[in-house]
């Protein structure tokens, strides 16, 4: 057996892997100058923001997907996670009045989503897509149930600044996407518990035998993925300033895009939180560009969908290449 | 990295008794509880009711269970369902003969199939991410296709058909109990079937074995996505009309019956008939809440609960057969 090159945990900011997201970013570049080139408004200041905004808020739900699937898991609840986890603190806020009972919320309710998911898969052995779209369909009930077919909208100025706010001239979603990278981060490179997750998705058993307590870890990165899914609820709901349950479906399939685009690679073992946010900007520059060219809303299924196969195909194709080199 | 090598068991007496715990206990329980909740759940029209929903649900849990069977997944069978029904029913409203409609459905199922048994079987990529990209691709082209409005207005031919009947037995009931029959068959008394076990067990050892297993995998996903491409017609049938979004979330259910049923996602442990029993524990199940007038978004959370019981049954009587 072959050793995978993905086994090397050094910090990823060495050469392969920033060459990797340099190309990323100039293929931004590229689009961004092709779409440009098509309308000069795509290029002024508030139109890049507002774009920017939006990757951000995709990169919230796709950030603690990074680290599950870097830890050789799959998360597929992270969507309908979010849905639940709006509604249900769109009604705290909405009854209580107060925005940090929405927030306390929102946190608990994403985290307990993810703790699940991870009980699920240490104690009944469920594959993680098994128990993850399990309970992608359960958290959806659950929230179509606890709405009623209501939609509650009307947020605090207070609570709402969080989506819509501006700091330093920046929108406040991209400073949260700021944090929550550099956390990520942190934590993928410099902890232990984030090593042990390259080391768990590069091969488990490997993992296990060396002693890593692999079901503890692995229950911890699911909560990580579940609570970054209760934070992109709050801004999803702050922005929107309305709770309905089909706000978080459509945004299961872009998020893995985010992810597989950025590099992380389906296999575990390999990947960064700084691809994901490469990924999720191209992702959006994809749809505002579509948009642009006055392509139809029902087009987005069909681009998200061949965007999730191209990037396994090339994902697919480096990694083939990296273990034939290696 | 090498995988144990395992006995193949073809289905005896005894893999059937233990196999029917989890799904089987629930649906005893659940049938006693609901008759007790309200006599009308045995009435003669509500069971028939049941057996057209289960049979429904068969027809994307039949083939699923092949698939998962070869430690594969399709979370796009019910976007391809809601695709199916839309191309025919726009072939129909075209003038197209119903054979026609038919036929274009089933071969774009096919080559949906096909694209899905390629980028899994050949390139080896993990069926959940593949399926869920085709899945994001067929919902897509149903949504463009119809603008994301129902289609209908068609031939009532194809409403005739689901409402037949051979002899006292409701069509959509035949059709399911068919497609069990050529599916058992298939599985249980041909090479193809034991390669599509062994492809779950050691795909590896099959291949050198001489046999072109890459080919008999690809052939799985053909024939699911032809099972359920030709499927979408009695769906359409029985509202005669055909909704773009119908499908999304059965293959949730059907994949529940099949891991209900007793079916492993692992080294092609399963049997077909788990999958009737696990459409039948759900089929109940929605029929016993739908009874006691329980929301139809809770009936999903119940389906999830149950699925957990039951693998919690068959834990513990392993644990404890041991």
């Amino acid at each position: 057996m072959t050793i995978p090159a993905t086994l090397d945990t050094r910090s990823p900011s060495l050469s392969p892997d920033a060459l990797a997201l340099l190309g990323r970013l100039i293929l931004i570049v590229l689009i961004a100058g092709a779409l440009t080139a098509v309308d000069p408004g795509f290029a002024s200041v508030s139109n890049l923001l507002n774009m920017l905004r939006q990757a951000s808020l995709l990169f919230l739900v796709a950030s603690g997907l990074t680290l599950v699937i870097i830890g050789g898991g799959l998360d597929l609840s992270v969507g309908s996670n979010l849905t639940l986890s709006a509604c249900l603190a769109a009604a705290a806020i909405k009854t209580t009045g107060n925005p940090w009972y929405g927030v306390a919320v929102a946190v608990t309710s994403g985290t307990l989503i993810g703790f699940t998911n991870g009980l699920m898969i240490n104690r009944l052995r469920l594959p993680p897509f098994l128990a993850t779209f399990g309970m992608l369909w359960v958290a959806q009930g659950a929230a179509y149930w606890f709405m009623a077919g209501q939609t509650i909208y009307g947020m605090p100025m207070s609570f709402r600044y969080f989506g819509t706010g501006f700091f330093l001239g920046v929108p406040l979603p991209i400073w949260i996407t700021l944090v929550v990278c550099v956390v990520c981060s942190i934590i993928l490179h410099r902890t232990t518990f984030g090593r042990e997750a390259y080391f768990m998705g590069a091969n488990q058993t490997a993992a296990l035998l060396s002693g890593i307590a692999v079901e503890r870890r692995r229950l911890l990165l699911y909560v990580l993925s579940g609570l970054t899914a209760g934070i992109a609820a709050l801004v999803y709901l702050a922005r929107l300033n309305a709770a309905e349950p089909g706000i978080g479906e459509p945004l299961l399939l872009p998020a893995i895009a985010a992810v597989l685009v950025g590099g992380t690679s389906l296999f575990g073992g390999s990947g960064n939180i700084v691809g994901t946010v490469l990924g999720a900007i191209l992702l959006t520059i994809i749809v505002n560009g579509l948009n642009l060219l006055n392509v139809a809303a029902t087009w987005h299924p069909f681009v998200n969908g061949a965007v999730v196969l191209i990037a396994i195909l090339a994902d697919f194709i480096v990694s083939r290449r990296r273990s034939e080199s290696g | 990295m090498t995988a144990p090598t395992q006995s193949q068991q073809r289905p005896g007496a005894g893999q059937f008794f233990s196999a029917i715990p989890g799904a089987g206990i629930l649906l005893i329980l659940m049938l006693a509880l609901f008759t007790i909740a309200n006599p009308r759940f045995v009435s003669q029209t509500n069971l028939v009711n049941v057996g057209l929903q289960a049979s429904l649900l068969l027809m994307i849990a039949l083939p699923m269970t092949l698939i998962i069977l070869t430690e594969g997944l399709d979370l796009s069978a019910g976007a391809l369902l809601g695709l199916s029904g839309v191309i025919v029913a726009e072939a129909l409203l075209a003038g197209w003969s119903v054979f026609a409609a038919c036929a274009m459905a089933f071969a774009i199922s096919t080559a949906f199939g096909a694209l899905n048994g390629v980028l899994i079987a050949y390139l080896t990529l993990p069926a959940f991410v593949v399926t869920l990209g085709t899945m994001g691709l067929m919902q897509g082209i149903a949504l463009v296709m119809t603008n994301g409005d129902p289609v209908g207005g068609f031939t009532p031919a194809i409403e005739t058909f689901y409402r037949s009947q051979l002899w006292i037995f409701p069509m959509p009931i035949v059709v399911a109990v068919a497609l069990y029959a050529a599916l058992w068959l298939l599985l249980y008394r041909t090479r193809l079937g034991n390669y599509v076990i062994a492809i779950g067990g050691n795909k590896d050892a099959l291949r050198l074995a001489g046999i072109r297993a890459n080919l008999v995998h690809l052939a799985v996903y053909v024939l699911g996505s032809a099972i359920v491409g030709l499927s979408a017609v009695l769906l359409i049938g029985r509202t005669n009309s055909a909704h773009p979004t119908v499908g999304i979330g059965m293959e949730f259910e059907a994949i529940a019956a099949v891991v209900l049923g007793g079916t492993s996602f692992e080294k092609g442990q399963g049997w077909l008939f788990g999958a009737v029993l696990g459409a039948l524990a759900i089929t109940v199940l929605r029929n016993g809440l739908n009874i006691l007038s329980v929301d139809s978004s809770l009936q999903v959370v119940c389906i999830g609960i149950l699925l957990i019981l039951a693998l919690l049954i068959d834990r513990a009587r392993k644990h404890y057969s041991r």
